[in-house]
């Protein structure tokens, strides 16, 4: 794979954003064996914009979950173009207890333009739900990896992107809220969505020099889908060596370690 | 001046004697943080916590600082959250005000950290932790750091239920974005008070989406009781007695 060079951030937006680009279930089905999907959040439904459940790595059981986007627009319309419900947090929180439980560590994908702003999802409690799975991830006594491999976009993002290590693709974005959305607000102008992606800092390698992620995963010039064999091979490398670093630690170092990465942004 | 929400003509000494609610329609204005720590805190027990953290500008983005230096000195404080040590009605508590003045009460790397401060504090000194929100939601200025802080303060607050300490977060208008997806929505009790706008989405944005208007009352502090969301509506002639009592409440066992 060469080093990319010249790629505006705007350009990785719109690489991110590419429907061809591969989706959270491309990655599970080519990284992991044996996954069994689990549905529903016990309460109220099962979100189709979050697909979790149980697989292995390397012949360790983990538990796995992923912010799901559509391919086209009819897989699209059925996966909330990857925007969750509460209920879809709600169902990653139960897997991930389930995780502690069996003492399983957890890998996510993050892909989403953000939590869904839906009266549904105001009235069941959208802003609580994305609050309670950032503190409870904060304190999960498993080793939890974070993957950005698209749009890493708001709390929405966030609700499933607490974790011991942050990894993000190298065409992914990971920002406060969408180029366009920040242009709106800021510049007062939606259309200075270019400049905007430009000045916030939302591209793997700013992220990484902010000390924000802790590994770049590099792609090929066009994007993921054209190397998508060897990408899925680098995250299946570093998820095993850096589990296996992560399982060293005793419970305690592992929650302290985790609470100093936040304690310091 | 006029009352927003009754239209009758009110007297600004009036209305401050009325704790900056209407005495005609009950309407609660909003508050800064300075009329908030006199209404709730015991006279001369306030001892600020984190004064010293400024305000950070991790995207250099134009103009920001700038910004913050002339509402500084618009409204005389330094960033949009004061937390510190204090009594309430003799109870010691670690109390965090957010000021809706300071940039809509929005959370940069400043008040994440001011607040996980205080949090932290009152794991050390094993008090309650009281924290009154009002807040836009993140500091679009700060890009992904602000961000960053949603995750610092929910986990100092994951840290303090395990100290087992009690946390009352009180809501105020309006409560929204990053903060209602954070330490606003973690508090063992929630008050908020009566008619606030309170939600992750703002409204503006939901009507966007959905392409309708929103019914009226939708996202009001009433609208989260009957969801579910929150404990108690509190007006504010009661807040402070609320929360101390609550406070005595939970020592009893
Ligand atoms: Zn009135």
């Amino acid at each position: 794979m060469k080093k990319q060079t010249k790629i505006t951030a705007w350009e990785r937006v719109t690489l991110a954003r590419e429907l061809e680009r591969p989706k959270a279930s491309d990655y599970i089905d080519a990284i992991f064996e044996d996954f069994i999907e689990l549905h529903g959040d016990r309460n109220f439904g099962d979100d189709k914009a979050i697909i979790g459940g149980i697989a292995t790595l390397n012949e360790m059981a983990v538990t796995v979950i992923g912010e799901q986007k559509g391919k086209n627009v009819k897989e699209n319309m059925e996966r909330n173009f990857g925007m969750p419900q509460p209920e879809g947090y709600r169902k990653a929180l139960r897997l991930m207890k389930q995780a502690e439980k069996f003492k399983r560590p957890i890998i996510t994908f993050i892909d989403t333009p953000g939590a869904y702003p839906g009266m549904g999802a105001e009235e069941r409690g959208q802003g609580e739900a994305i609050a309670k799975n950032i503190m409870e991830m904060s304190s999960l006594k498993v080793p939890i990896i974070c993957i950005i491999i698209g749009e890493g976009s708001s709390g929405g993002a966030l609700a499933i992107g607490v974790g011991d290590k942050v990894v993000m693709l190298e065409n992914a974005i990971y920002s406060i809220l969408s180029p366009e959305g920040f242009a709106s607000i800021l510049y007062k102008d939606s259309s200075k969505a270019k400049e905007a992606a430009e000045t916030m800092k939302i591209t793997a390698k700013d992220l990484k020099k902010l000390g924000i992620i802790d590994k770049i995963i590099t792609e090929p010039e066009k994007g993921a889908q054209n190397d998508f064999d060897n990408i899925t091979k680098s995250i299946k490398k570093y998820l095993i060596q850096a589990i296996r670093k992560l399982k060293k630690l005793s419970e305690e170092e592992l929650l302290e370690q985790r609470y100093q990465k936040y304690r310091i942004i | 001046m006029k009352c927003d929400a009754c239209k009758e003509i009110i007297y600004k000494e009036e209305l401050h004697k009325n704790l900056s609610v209407c005495p005609n329609c009950g309407k609660h204005f909003r508050l800064s943080a300075r009329r908030r720590i006199k209404q709730i805190v015991d006279e001369g027990t306030f001892q600020e916590i984190g004064k010293e953290i400024v305000t950070e500008n991790p995207l250099q983005f134009e103009g920001y600082l700038k910004k913050v230096e002339l509402l500084k000195e618009k409204t005389k404080i330094e960033e949009a959250v004061k937390c510190g040590i204090c009594e309430i009605e003799g109870e010691k508590v670690v109390l965090g005000v957010m000021d809706g003045n300071f940039l809509m009460g929005s959370m940069g790397s400043a008040v994440g950290e001011r607040i996980t401060l205080a949090v932290e504090t009152a794991i050390k000194k094993q008090l309650p932790f009281v924290m009154f929100c009002v807040s836009g939601g993140a500091r679009m200025q700060e890009g992904i750091v602000s961000l960053m802080q949603m995750a610092k303060t929910s986990s100092a607050i994951a840290k303090l239920n395990k100290a087992g300490n009690l946390y009352i977060s009180v809501l105020t208008d309006p409560t929204t974005g990053g903060v209602t997806a954070s330490f606003a929505s973690l508090g063992d009790i929630i008050l908020a008070e009566p008619k606030a706008l309170i939600g992750f989405a703002g409204p503006r944005v939901i009507e966007q989406t959905i392409k309708q208007k929103l019914p009226k009352g939708f996202q009001s502090s009433e609208f989260l009781l009957e969801h579910g969301f929150i404990d108690k509506i509190v007006e504010r002639k009661d807040m402070k007695t609320t929360i101390a009592k609550l406070i005595r409440l939970n020592k009893k066992s």
